[in-house]
């Protein structure tokens, strides 16, 4: 069966759409990166689509889904290189693409998370700091 | 083209972009039309477990555009008004398919009867 590659780079999966999706590709690829964030703790999802020519309603759920799975398996998803007519499109269809962080390309994205996650880990690192004393 | 399962969608929205690229539409033009398309062809399979898509160049005048019929054999929709509200659905989606869909071409037309199927017909003209 045709699947979506996913990519490990420590904490983070990184996963780039380079085709034109069927629904079943995008389904099982929702299910496979949940499955990953878990067998591997991954703390960060990065989703390049900057290949995908059109976003519709049942993409953009996918796309929702993922991120708001990845969040309760504590993991954040990052949506990257969205093209402006996609953007625009998107937006007029009325979708918002809830629960998923956008940047405008893969460097951009990987900031985001790198941030995110990082300020996380100062503060755990802060709290085991203070809990000796 | 006929459209039967779930795999006929990307086909079906290259021959679309095909045809708008051979036009002269606009890259936003021809996003916003293949996006209406796909939503009505999904909805097609999903309610009417298929029908046909015909895909005509029109033109007006100087303007050329595409029409687009989706044509199935369903159970219908019983209430059109209500269907083209944002928001509503029967199946579980977001039920933003028809109304994002009319939001997003320049022409939209809806014919329903119920137990006899639906005909939905958009036109994107070129530079609309």
């Amino acid at each position: 069966m045709d699947r979506i590659p996913i990519l490990r780079m420590g904490k983070f999966l990184l996963v780039t759409i380079q085709i034109d999706l069927y629904d079943r590709l995008a389904t099982n690829l929702e299910t496979d990166l949940v499955q990953m964030v878990s067998k591997t703790g991954a703390r960060g999802v990065l989703i390049d689509i900057s290949a995908l020519s059109i976003v519709d309603s049942f993409m953009g759920r996918i796309l929702g889904n993922i991120g708001s799975m990845s969040k309760i398996m504590d993991a954040e998803t990052v949506v990257v290189g969205m093209q402006p007519a996609v953007a625009i499109t998107l937006i007029e269809l009325g979708l918002e693409l809830k629960g998923v962080h956008t940047a405008l390309n893969v460097e951009k994205g990987m900031e985001l998370l790198t941030t995110k996650i990082g300020s996380y880990e100062d503060e755990e690192l802060e709290e085991d700091e203070i809990s000796p004393e | 083209m006929l459209i039967e399962k779930e795999q006929d969608v990307v086909p079906f929205r290259n021959r679309v972009k095909e045809h708008a690229v051979k036009i002269g539409m606009s890259l936003l033009n021809q996003t916003k039309l293949i996006t209406a398309a796909s939503e009505l062809v999904r909805n097609m399979l999903k309610y009417a477990g298929g029908g046909v898509a015909i895909i005509e160049v029109i033109s007006q005048g100087r303007d050329n555009g595409i029409r687009l019929i989706f044509q199935d054999q369903g159970p219908g929709i019983k209430d059109i008004p209500q269907a083209m509200k944002d928001g509503f659905s029967t199946g579980k989606s977001l039920g933003l398919g028809l109304p994002g869909t009319k939001r997003l071409v320049s022409e939209f037309d809806i014919k329903s009867k119920e137990g006899e199927g639906t005909t939905v017909t958009i036109i994107k003209w070129k530079n609309g």
